[in-house]
């Protein structure tokens, strides 16, 4: 259960970022504060507007953080540093995106789309050293070197995001920020986009941030979960132990809206709308705060109370069913 | 099942797009009733020609396609046989609808919420443009929309996403349509609001009685909404029965994939169920069961010849030569068998899905 004696590749230390809106400052995340250990996939779970990409972004550098800083490898990477620690951070964390269409150059062959990155950075001997290196990352996520010569919109979206992936691992980065990377796709190649992050992680003990908007995909592929509303971050656990005791509301909230595909239960369903305005706010500010071993929940004393006796309800309840 | 009325049937349906100097067959000799006041979902994968198939209903085809072959009768009326939007008023819009994925694109970012429903209320009904207003406040109202007076005069993105694709249903509800056809209606929308949109839809259909037909890839939404399902493969209903049957007992080997492949049902550690190769390209004569050259328990005759639908019940049917007495007993993958047992267990006390409720 402990993470005590795992490596921490990447910290995100009480990061602010807020955006300029008209000259209102609009805080899209507050106070997000956590660490991705080394060869885990770390999964940020919220809705639309709720800031994760927007920390995903800042990771790469592409946003700004207000406050707070993020490190990786013990060194910081936000705010102004090097050009040489720059170059190095861009190499060492790549991204996934969602649309693999969009995020391909459609009038680039696939050799160059997935040889830009070290065209830019110069990581190849020679030119049969570059198109070796193309070759195995296209051979890796199950392409044929023979697709190098054709150009994204002869491939189907599976395919398409399968090159996305060779983009980012030939470039052989440590952390790679996957943002909602199988939302754009079909069920039977989503499947087929989870096997391979997980092979990469398994083969290469790579790390993931794992962005998404619904719980069912991330309880399959995360070691742990953060919840993610409105820029705060709610509830951080191991994924069987968030899914075994989720606390907070808005937790909750997300796990009822989980699509089943059954009728019978699906028909049934009741979702527990989360509503923060109606919620009981009184007492002094909540703050992220262990409530067992390694589950954080965002929450003042007042609430913390309400919650472990509501965790002891439900450990005596999992006992009971011999767990 | 007693007899039903079928508001709408279509008949051997054969769609081609012409692209470039050759022709593409999207729709392969597709057939389908559709019940008075029934749900029914059309579940397959993009390409699969699920949307194609139901733009056939309201005249929507691209400009390069066109039925090539078969009949959709609907009110006495051969819908095929329609050309000009003149043949199509009355129909598309007013007894036909149709909701769009995207609700941002369904709408006019430069108009107010307010005339865009007038609009259409105006266009099919002769009324003053008070009476429209006050038409186009009420479906607010019964669309969810709080100070719906107020919001009149906003524009959409002064609309959060679910809110703007509760403007698209009222727009679509607005000339009391006989059929709504949903496609992929809440594929854009966040979870928690999809589960609220697909409620609103039911609500409405049970206070105006509208036949649903919904378009979408995910088995999440069928299973929430569908009274009866259809799975489409390479421009053909491959399987349909209801959704009991399609969930409980499917029998096409392309079902059973689909609902291998959900993450819902993974196990953590072990790859997750995909299905290899790609569709068929729809360019070429497609010999035999389009899904062999993917399916493992595919039989010789698969390549050879079109298996014909084999009945499993009065109101399930499936288009594999699994179902033939000749063929070899092939047991679904062991993943979707007692999938009932497995998701209660799973949404019960104590599984990963079980959600307590005050």
């Amino acid at each position: 259960m402990s993470n005590t004696n795992k490596e921490v590749l990447l910290s995100v230390k009480h990061v602010d970022i807020a955006f300029n809106n008209e000259g209102k400052k609009f805080r899209a995340v507050k106070d997000a504060n956590f660490d991705i250990y080394k060869g885990e996939t770390f999964a940020l779970v919220g809705e639309s507007g709720s800031g994760k990409t927007t920390i995903g972004r800042a990771i790469l550098r592409i946003n700004e953080c207000d406050k707070g800083e993020i490190v990786f490898k013990g060194k910081r990477i936000s705010g102004k540093i090097s050009k040489e620690e720059d170059t190095n951070v861009i190499r060492s964390i790549q991204m996934i995106f969602q649309d693999p269409a969009a995020s391909l150059n459609e009038r680039a062959t696939i050799e160059y789309c997935i040889s830009e990155g070290l065209y830019n950075f110069h990581l190849y001997k020679d030119e049969a050293d570059r198109i070796t290196k193309v070759d195995q990352a296209l051979t890796s996520v199950g392409l044929l070197p023979e697709h190098k010569s054709r150009y994204p919109h002869e491939f189907s979206g599976g395919q398409r995001q399968r090159v996305g992936i060779a983009r980012a691992m030939i470039m052989e980065p440590e952390l790679i920020v996957a943002d909602e990377p199988i939302s754009a796709l079909d069920v039977s190649i989503r499947a087929q986009v989870l096997n391979l992050m997980n092979k990469f992680k398994e083969e290469k003990g790579l790390t993931y941030l794992f962005i998404a908007h619904d719980l069912s995909v991330v309880r399959f592929i995360a070691d742990r979960i953060a919840v993610i509303h409105h820029g705060r971050i709610v509830e951080i656990a191991e994924s069987e132990e968030l899914f075994r005791y989720p606390l907070h509301p808005y937790t909750i909230s997300l796990l009822s809206a989980v699509p089943m595909p059954d009728p019978q239960i699906e028909k049934k369903k009741e979702l527990v709308v989360y509503d923060e305005l109606k919620r009981d706010l009184s007492g002094p500010k909540p703050v992220l705060q262990e409530i067992r071993p390694g589950h954080f929940i965002f929450a003042n004393d007042r609430e913390m109370a309400e919650y472990e006796a509501k965790l002891q309800v439900m450990e005596k309840e999992h006992e009971a069913l011999g767990e | 099942m007693e007899e039903r009325k079928a508001i709408l049937s279509a008949k051997d349906i054969e769609v081609k797009f012409r692209v470039r100097d050759s022709y593409l067959t999207a729709i392969r000799n597709v057939s389908l009733d559709l019940y008075d006041g029934e749900t029914f979902a059309i579940v397959g994968e993009s390409g699969s020609g699920k949307s194609v198939f139901t733009k056939t209903f309201t005249g929507m085809l691209e400009s390069n396609g066109s039925i090539t072959n078969g009949s959709i009768e609907f009110e006495g009326k051969d819908l095929t046989k329609l050309v000009t939007d003149k043949d199509w008023e009355g129909i598309r819009g007013a007894k036909i609808s149709t909701i769009f994925q995207d609700p941002m694109t369904s709408l006019n970012p430069i108009r107010t919420i307010g005339s865009q429903i007038t609009e259409v209320i105006t266009k099919h009904q002769k009324i003053s443009g008070e009476e429209a207003k006050k038409q186009a406040i009420d479906l607010m109202e019964r669309v969810g929309i709080k100070g719906a007076a107020d919001r009149f005069d906003e524009y959409p993105f002064q609309y959060s996403g679910g809110m703007r694709q509760r403007i698209v249903i009222a727009i679509a509800l607005s000339c009391h349509p006989k059929i709504l056809i949903c496609d992929e209606p809440t594929t854009a929308l966040d979870v928690t609001i999809q589960v609220q949109i697909l409620k609103l839809i039911k609500e409405l259909q049970q206070e105006l009685h509208f036949t649903a037909v919904y378009i979408t890839h995910d088995l999440g939404v069928v299973a929430n909404v569908a009274d009866r399902v259809g799975v489409m493969y390479g421009g053909q209903i491959v399987e349909f029965g209801t959704v009991e049957e399609i969930f409980y007992d499917p029998r096409h080997p392309y079902t059973w994939a689909l609902l291998s492949s959900l993450p819902q049902l993974g196990t953590k550690g072990q790859d997750l169920y995909y299905i290899t190769g790609t569709p068929p390209s729809l360019y070429n004569k497609i010999k035999g069961d389009a899904f062999a050259p993917r399916n493992e328990h595919a039989l010789k005759i698969d390549f050879e010849q079109e298996p014909p639908f084999f009945k499993v019940t009065d109101t399930h049917y499936a288009k594999t030569w699994l179902l033939d007495p000749r063929a070899p007993k092939v047991e679904k993958p062991e993943v979707i068998q007692n999938l009932h047992e497995k998701i209660l267990k799973m949404t019960s006390k104590g599984g990963a899905f079980y959600v307590e409720h005050e």
